[in-house]
């Protein structure tokens, strides 16, 4: 196999799969850590903004690029109303309950997906693009955009987080909840802020996702497994580490079927989901804390 | 007018009561130090001031106005100051940062405030971009005090600040106390180290088995033999 | 009996048979939940593997599947058990001690990986075809006896692993699960072997999830992934448990045949109606159930029955 092959069927398959991971992963994350608590309905709230954004195709006549904004939009509204009815009603129950909730939010969703749309895959129908060639190398425009945005967002992230003051509350929150209080943060107002962002974040993942492969109910559920071991890699409940960690898992599960030994894939593609799970297990064996250092 | 006023509350955790009629005031500009054995519920009395543990019965007023069980962002905005014994900086945020988060609460201009703090705890000038994880225990505590004077409170709370201090940093946070005092902010502590703070302090309390044992002066209560014999060591 | 009675007897002994195994798994989340405060988010994985573990031991040599074992029925579901404990053993060793979210999410990734391995793994599992064809028990009897026989034996299992749980939590080693779950740190304190202690609660609820997924097999009288849909399984033990009352065993015996009772009931319900609005009727229904489960963690968290001996408010 040559270099240039090596790139263009591995390397950037596996960055594009990153990127997605990683703007999913620093979502879960980010509300991890001021919820406490791990959303299981993540993977649904993502299938809920890739429907979003194909009723606003179907309906509205605009290209999925253009509907991104319905859909963060609408998964925005979800996710509050969620938090308004269900998971903010349970305050200070133990944490585990909220995990059950989630999950219970999670085939609430996804049976609305279900009802609404059935169960067979869709596109958004953008057709066949001509990719980006130079010299051999190829990219697919989509996927370029799709890094740039997960650059920006990635920028903008941390201009929020440590530039404005409700960012540095966010992650003032993250640190300690009951200080945050004390010192007289209006967490309530940091609960919904941390999911306006988490929510769009979980949205922009799910309509990449589904302009790169095929939008159906369980196609968020399908990335909860990767978006977690992301997460949990980068040491949940901090946004930067998610980041590295959803590179890593997206690019170790492309490179899981390089034709290595006889020019046998190392891992059946059907395997390619068992990546993030090995991942995340030997995670939780050496490191449960992330691959990151944290002060204190 | 006492700037607070504490009457006769009862509440704790769960089922049973840590504190069982507790009584105390702290008038305008006073230092008072609240000491008693273990488990007397001296912290307790300070959550539960803060709005942090569940009162049954009994009033918290601060100026007059009744804030019983308010929500702590409440006791923020009438002027009163918190520091919690442990966990008491966000770890991975700036000394810079954990100050700016004290402001939250302000919409007005606190840069002056800022550089009050610096002036009291020049060491905090230096450390100002260092993340408060990085911090020794003594460099954390007074990020936690300038995190607190950082809305320019009338009252600061401190729950036991020198414990698991070196003695050098215990007598300069008993140092810094009086001159944050002095610039006319109310303190109310609790204190392990009775002697000292009794010391520094207008006036005590001695709490036991959540009730109140006796009241005085600082030097009061330092030379009342009975307090020396059961509660300062003889 | 007339033949329309035999029908409806036939069909309420199916959905009396199906609660019954339904019970053993949720008698198995309770020793999980219930006892230790362990959130298995992976019953479809141990139920899975029992349910295989028993299929390849007895089924003959089907369609170019591992088979042929000739295994007596008792045994392969001693063994199913013996392998999803197994399984719960290795993972729990590794994730056990950790915080529930993690626990929670290794357990569903089990789930996730068993279910590639079920479908890809041809020689070992059928792939997508299965097992098949797995015996059921007393089926020499005919109908209306070989059903109603088969659901007293399984009847006789809850009663078994009933005793066994019930057992289990008012022994001492049940008094530490208590304790370690209301307070894990008091429990240390103690001298106590918090990860040991968990581990075991963990392991011996999967075994029970193991059982049931072994009667599921043989009553379903073939293996395949369809049988065991990973979510709706999971999910609906979850709810049968909560509902019921986690932390008492009858309560997850209640909640299993009461929330089986509901499924199945809507399920008749909408063979009323025509195909399309029948499938989508059946999604309305996953709804409902997520619904419920919302309505019952937030007004009556302690369920039908609550735990005896109560536990203590909450330790804030």
């Amino acid at each position: 196999m040559s270099g240039l092959e090596f790139v263009n069927f591995y390397l950037i398959p596996g960055l594009v799969l990153g990127c997605i991971y990683a703007i999913s992963a620093v979502g879960l994350s980010l509300l991890f850590g001021i919820l406490r608590f791990a959303n299981f309905a993540h993977g649904d709230m993502m299938s809920w903004g890739g429907y979003s954004a194909l009723v606003a195709v179907t309906f509205l006549g605009i290209g999925p690029w253009a509907s991104i904004p319905v859909a963060i939009v609408s998964t925005v509204a979800l996710g509050l109303l969620v938090q308004r009815l269900f998971y903010g009603r349970l305050k200070g129950a133990n944490s585990v309950v909220l995990l059950i909730s989630g999950f219970g939010v999670a085939l609430m969703i996804r049976a609305i997906l279900y009802f609404l749309f059935g169960p067979t895959e869709v596109t958004y129908g953008l057709g066949i693009q001509r990719p980006f060639v130079w010299e051999g190398f190829r990219i697919q425009w989509r996927h370029m955009y799709f890094i740039g945005t997960a650059v920006a967002i990635v920028t903008a992230l941390h201009l929020f987080l440590t530039r404005t003051r409700t960012g540095k509350a966010m992650r003032a929150m993250s640190d300690n909840p009951d200080l945050a209080r004390i010192t007289g943060i209006p967490t309530d107002r940091v609960v919904t802020v941390a999911w306006v962002i988490g929510a769009s974040l979980t949205a922009v993942a799910g309509v990449f996702l589904a302009i790169d492969t095929q939008l159906s109910p369980l196609m968020g559920f399908n990335l909860l497994l990767p978006t977690f071991a992301a997460a949990i890699l980068g040491g949940i409940g901090k946004p930067y580490g998610a980041i590295v960690g959803g590179l890593v898992i997206g690019l170790a599960e492309e490179m899981s079927s390089l034709p290595l030994i006889d020019g046998q894939p190392l891992l059946t593609p059907a395997y390619k989901t068992g990546v993030a799970f090995a991942i995340l297990v030997a995670v939780l064996i050496v490191r449960p804390t992330g691959i990151f250092r944290s002060p204190q | 007018m006492p700037l607070l006023d504490v009457r006769q509350v009862r509440g704790g955790y769960g089922e049973s009561d840590i504190l069982k009629g507790v009584d105390l005031a702290v008038e305008p500009g006073e230092i008072v130090v609240i000491i008693g054995p273990n488990g007397a519920g001296k912290s307790t009395l300070m959550k539960a001031v803060f709005g942090l543990v569940p009162l049954r019965f009994g009033i918290v007023a601060v100026d007059g106005e009744d804030i019983t069980n308010a929500k702590p962002e409440t006791h923020v905005r009438r002027g009163l100051s918190y520091v919690p014994q442990e966990r008491n900086v966000f770890p991975s945020l700036t000394v810079q940062e954990n100050l700016e988060m004290g402001a939250f609460a302000r919409r007005d201009d606190w840069s002056a405030a800022m550089a009050r703090v610096f002036e009291i705890f020049p060491p905090l000038a230096e450390k100002r971009g260092a993340l408060a994880g990085s911090l020794s225990g003594g460099q954390r505590q007074m990020v936690a005090m300038g995190r607190a004077l950082m809305q320019e409170p009338k009252l600061l709370m401190l729950d036991e600040p020198t414990a698991g201090l070196s003695p050098k940093f215990m007598d300069l946070i008993f140092d810094r106390v009086v001159a944050i005092n002095r610039s006319g902010t109310a303190i109310l502590m609790v204190e392990q180290n009775a002697r000292q703070a009794l010391a520094i302090a207008h006036r005590g309390y001695v709490l036991a088995m959540g009730q109140n044992r006796f009241t005085d002066t600082g030097r009061g209560i330092l030379e009342n033999p009975q307090v020396a014999e059961m509660f300062l060591g003889g | 009996m007339s033949a329309e009675a035999v029908g409806l007897t036939l069909y309420f002994v199916q959905i009396a048979t199906l609660g019954a195994i339904y019970a053993v798994i949720a008698l198995g989340l309770n020793v999980n939940w219930g006892f230790s405060g362990l959130m298995n988010a992976g019953i479809a994985g141990f139920v899975a593997i029992g349910a295989y573990t028993s299929a390849i031991l007895t089924a003959p040599n089907g369609a170019g599947q591992l088979g042929a074992f000739g295994w007596p029925l008792w045994a392969a579901w001693l063994a199913a058990m013996g392998a999803a404990g197994v399984l719960a053993l290795v993972m729990g060793t590794i994730t056990v001690n950790l915080r529930s979210d993690y626990l929670a999410i290794a357990t569903l990734g089990i789930a996730e990986i068993l279910r590639l391995i079920v479908r890809n793994e041809d020689w070992l599992t059928g792939g997508p075809l299965g097992v098949t064809p797995l015996a059921r028990p007393f089926e020499s009897y005919g109908n209306p006896w070989a059903p109603v026989l088969f659901l007293l034996l399984l009847l006789a299992i809850v009663a078994v692993v009933y005793w066994l749980a019930e057992r289990a939590i008012r022994s001492p080693w049940g008094r530490v699960q208590r304790a370690l779950r209301e307070n894990e740190a008091a429990a240390a304190a103690m001298g106590k072997d918090v990860r040991n202690f968990r581990l075991q609660s963990f392991v011996l609820g999967a075994t029970f999830m193991g059982l049931g997924g072994a009667m599921l097999a043989h009553f379903s009288k073939y293996m395949s992934p369809d049988v065991v849909d990973p979510l709706t399984t999971t999910f609906l033990v979850w709810v049968m448990l909560i509902a019921g009352g986690s932390g008492n065993n009858r309560g997850a015996i209640i909640g299993a045949f009461l929330i089986w009772g509901i499924w199945a009931a809507t399920d008749f319900l909408t063979a009323y109606l025509p195909s399309d609005v029948a499938t989508r009727a059946a999604y309305l229904r996953l709804f409902l159930i997520g619904l419920a489960l919302q309505i019952i963690l937030i007004r009556r968290p302690e369920g039908l029955i609550g735990e005896r001996p109560p536990r203590p408010a909450d330790g804030r």
